[in-house]
C-alpha cells in the first residue's frame, strides 16, 4: 500500500468573483522511498495539494467536494483537528520556501527546535529516548541534545554554540537547513516541502539539494517536494508529476516525463526554461495565460493554448492514460501532439 | 552610445566594500549579462550608472562624458538616455496610478526632451502597449488588473517611454514563471532589435543570461571575477567560481544529475521520441 494516496481529489475554494475549482480531480500515490516534484507554474494547485495533505488550507474558504487523501490507510479529510496535530511535526514534516519568515525572530534557534522535539515526543516519546513518564527537565535536556544533533546532521558547524544563536544570526541557506532540521526532528514517515530552495542562490541551492538528498537516503523517507524549477526536480527527485490550472497532466518517473514528455504542456514548460545547453536568442515559448478556474469551461483546461486541441477537447476533463510503466498522461490527442 | 566602467568602488557607510575596484565596457548595440548572487553588488552597480547611489571611487564615461560628475538638468537628461527595468512586477508600478499615467510619467519628467503634449503623450502610450504586446483597452486599468508579465510588460513600456539608447534590465524575469518568463524575454529579443538598444541584463540565472547575453561578466563579492564573449564562458569557464556556478546550476535533464537516483525505464514508449535537451528556435537578428 503507498504511504501516501490522494484519490480524485476536488478543492473549490470561494472568492468574491464566485468559487473557483483549484483542485480539479487529483490522483497521486507515493509509495515509501520515493521523492515526488510536484511541478506547475503559479496557481496550478500544487501548494493546496501539499497544504491539503497537512490538512492547513483553512475551510471556509476552501471546500472538499469530492475525494480522500489517504495516508499509511488513515484518511486525512475525515480526521479531526487532535488528529492532525499529531500527524504534523511527527509523522508529516513541513519546510516552506522562505527561511526568513518561518523562523520566529524573537525566539533562539534551540528554544524553535526544542518546541517541536517536545510536541513530536508528545505522541511518540521514543523520539527523546526517554519514557513516558520522565520528568520535565530529563524530557527538556534530551530536547536540547536532539537539536543539537539535528543541527549538527544538517551541516550546523559548532551546533551546541549555534543553538542558543537568533535566526538572524544565521544566513539564508543555514536558516533553511534550521528548517530542514525542525521539520526532521520528530522522524516524520512524510516531508512536504514546498519550494525549499526558491529563495537561495544557485550556489546554496546545490548545498540544500545535496542535504535532502543524503538525509532522504539515510532515513529511507517520502518525499513531496513542490517547485517551480524543472531542474530541481530533474537533480533530485525519482518521479514527477506535472499540474496545470488544478489537474495533473502528466506523471511518472523523472526520466520518462522529462526524456519522453507526453502532454503538450509538459513538453512546452520544458521547451520554456533556458539552461546551461540553450542558446542565443528566443525561447519557444508558450502563448496565452492560465484560464480563470471560476466557472471553468468543460474538458482539458489546457485547451485554449493547445496547439494541438481539437473539437472534443472541451467535451470533458481527459482521463490520464498510462503509456509507459507507470507514466501516465491526460491527453486525448497524443499522436497529434508529437512533434 | 558607449558606456565605460573604470576602477568603480562603492564603499557603504560602516566599511562594506560593495564594489571592488569593477571596470567593464558595453558596446553598441550588444546585449551585456551581469551575473552574480545575492549581495555581490550586481544591484550597486546599476544603482552607480543610474546616479542613485554615488560612487567612492572610479569613473562611469557615457559617450565621454562622466557620469559621476553629473547634476541637475544634465543628469535628468542623461537619464533619458539610460531606463531600468525593475525585478519584483508586483513592486514597480504604482497601484494608485494607471497604465496610461504609469507610461506616461517618465514623458512627462523628461518633457525638455520629449516634447510632447497630453495628446501626443496618450498616442505614445498606445503605440508602447502594443509595442510590448498591450492594446488600448489596457489603457486605463491600474496595476492589480495585471498578471505579473502583463506588469512586468508595462515596466517595459514605462522604460522604453523616453526612447533610452541603454535599457538596464535588473532580474526583470526572476519573480516570472517559466512560460511568462519566455514571453518577456521573448519580447525583450524582439525589442532590441527592432530599436536598436544596448541592454545591459543583470540576472542571477546562467540559463537566461546564456539565451540573452552576447557577452557577460560574473560578479562575486563586488569583484568581477570572469569577463567575455557568453559562448566561451559557458565552454571553458577561467575562475574556479564561474565552474562553480556552472556546476550548481540543476539542469531539467535527469541524466546530468549528481544524485543518480532516477529508475531506469527500459521500455521504449512509441508516443513521444526521446528528446535530450530542450528544443530552441533561434531567428537571427
Amino acid at each position: 500500500m503507498a504511504l501516501l494516496e490522494i484519490e480524485n481529489l476536488h478543492l473549490a475554494m470561494r472568492s468574491f468573483e464566485g468559487e473557483a475549482h483549484v483542485l480539479n480531480g487529483i490522483d497521486l500515490a507515493l509509495e515509501q522511498g520515493e521523492i515526488w516534484g510536484l511541478v506547475g507554474e503559479t496557481g496550478c494547485g500544487k501548494s493546496l495539494t501539499g497544504l491539503s495533505i497537512s490538512r492547513l488550507v483553512a475551510s471556509p474558504p476552501a471546500r472538499y467536494t469530492a475525494g480522500a487523501i489517504r495516508f499509511a490507510g488513515q484518511d486525512l479529510l475525515r480526521a479531526d483537528e487532535a488528529a492532525m496535530q499529531r500527524l504534523r511535526g511527527r509523522r508529516i514534516g513541513m519546510i516552506f520556501q522562505d527561511p526568513t519568515t518561518n523562523l520566529n525572530p524573537v525566539f533562539r534557534i534551540g528554544e524553535q527546535m526544542i518546541d517541536v522535539a517536545l510536541h513530536a515526543a508528545g505522541t511518540d516519546p521514543s523520539i527523546l529516548g526517554l519514557q513516558a513518564d520522565a520528568s520535565r527537565s530529563a524530557r527538556r535536556k534530551a530536547a536540547r541534545a536532539l537539536a543539537i544533533h539535528m543541527l549538527d546532521r544538517v551541516g550546523i558547524a559548532r551546533a551546541s554554540e549555534r543553538i542558543d544563536d537568533y535566526p538572524h544570526q544565521f544566513s539564508g541557506g543555514m536558516r533553511q537547513r534550521v528548517l530542514i532540521a525542525m521539520a526532521l526532528i520528530g522522524r516524520p514517515d512524510l516531508l512536504i516541502a514546498d519550494e525549499p530552495t526558491t529563495a537561495l542562490d544557485v550556489s546554496v541551492q546545490a548545498q540544500i539539494l545535496r542535504l535532502l538528498h543524503d538525509l532522504v537516503l539515510a532515513d529511507g523517507l517520502t518525499v513531496l517536494m513542490i517547485t517551480h524549477n524543472l531542474g530541481v526536480v530533474a537533480q533530485l527527485c525519482t518521479h514527477v508529476a506535472v499540474m496545470y490550472a488544478g489537474n495533473i497532466v502528466e506523471s511518472g518517473t523523472t526520466r520518462a516525463v522529462f526524456k519522453r514528455p507526453a502532454h503538450p504542456y509538459t513538453r512546452a514548460l520544458i521547451a520554456a526554461v533556458p539552461t546551461a545547453r540553450s542558446v542565443r536568442g528566443r525561447l519557444q515559448g508558450l502563448a496565452g495565460s492560465v484560464p480563470s478556474l471560476i466557472d471553468a469551461p468543460p474538458g482539458c483546461r489546457f485547451a485554449s493554448r493547445c496547439a494541438a486541441a481539437q473539437a472534443d477537447c472541451t467535451a470533458g476533463t481527459p482521463p490520464a492514460r498510462e503509456i509507459g510503466p507507470g507514466h501516465r498522461v491526460a491527453c486525448l490527442h497524443l499522436a497529434e501532439a508529437a512533434p | 552610445m558607449t558606456l565605460e566602467i573604470i576602477g568603480l568602488t562603492k564603499r557603504y557607510k560602516g566599511g562594506v566594500l560593495a564594489l571592488d575596484d569593477v571596470s567593464l565596457e558595453l558596446r553598441t548595440g550588444e546585449s551585456f549579462g551581469l551575473i552574480g548572487e545575492s549581495g555581490s553588488g550586481k544591484t550597486t552597480l546599476t544603482r552607480c550608472i543610474l546616479g542613485l547611489e554615488p560612487a567612492t571611487s572610479g569613473q562611469i564615461r557615457y559617450d565621454g562624458v562622466e557620469l559621476t560628475r553629473l547634476s541637475g538638468a544634465a543628469l535628468r537628461r542623461m537619464r533619458a538616455r539610460i531606463q531600468i527595468v525593475f525585478q519584483d512586477p508586483y513592486a514597480l508600478l504604482n497601484p494608485r496610478m494607471s497604465a496610461h499615467d504609469i507610461i506616461a510619467e517618465p514623458m512627462i519628467i523628461h518633457r525638455a526632451t520629449i516634447g510632447l503634449d497630453g495628446k501626443g503623450r496618450t498616442a505614445r502610450v498606445v503605440e508602447l502597449l502594443s509595442l510590448v504586446g498591450l492594446n488600448e483597452t489596457h489603457l486605463y486599468r491600474r496595476p492589480h488588473e495585471f498578471s505579473g508579465g502583463q506588469r512586468q510588460r508595462i515596466g517595459i513600456a514605462r522604460a522604453l517611454a523616453v526612447g533610452p539608447e541603454l535599457l538596464i534590465l535588473d532580474e526583470p524575469t526572476s519573480a516570472l514563471d517559466v512560460s511568462v518568463q519566455a514571453q518577456v524575454l521573448n519580447l525583450l529579443h524582439d525589442l532590441q532589435t527592432r530599436l536598436r538598444m544596448t541592454y545591459l541584463f543583470v540576472t542571477h540565472d546562467l540559463g537566461v543570461v546564456r539565451t540573452v547575453a552576447d557577452r557577460l561578466a560574473l560578479i562575486h563579492r563586488g569583484r568581477i571575477v570572469e569577463q567575455g564573449e557568453t559562448e566561451t564562458v559557458f565552454r571553458s569557464p577561467a575562475s574556479d567560481y564561474a565552474r562553480m556556478l556552472l556546476a550548481a546550476m540543476p539542469e531539467p535533464d535527469p541524466d546530468l544529475s549528481p544524485f543518480h537516483r532516477q529508475p531506469e525505464v527500459s521500455a521504449p514508449e512509441v508516443s513521444a521520441p526521446e528528446v535530450s535537451a530542450p528544443e530552441v528556435s533561434v531567428i537571427d537578428p
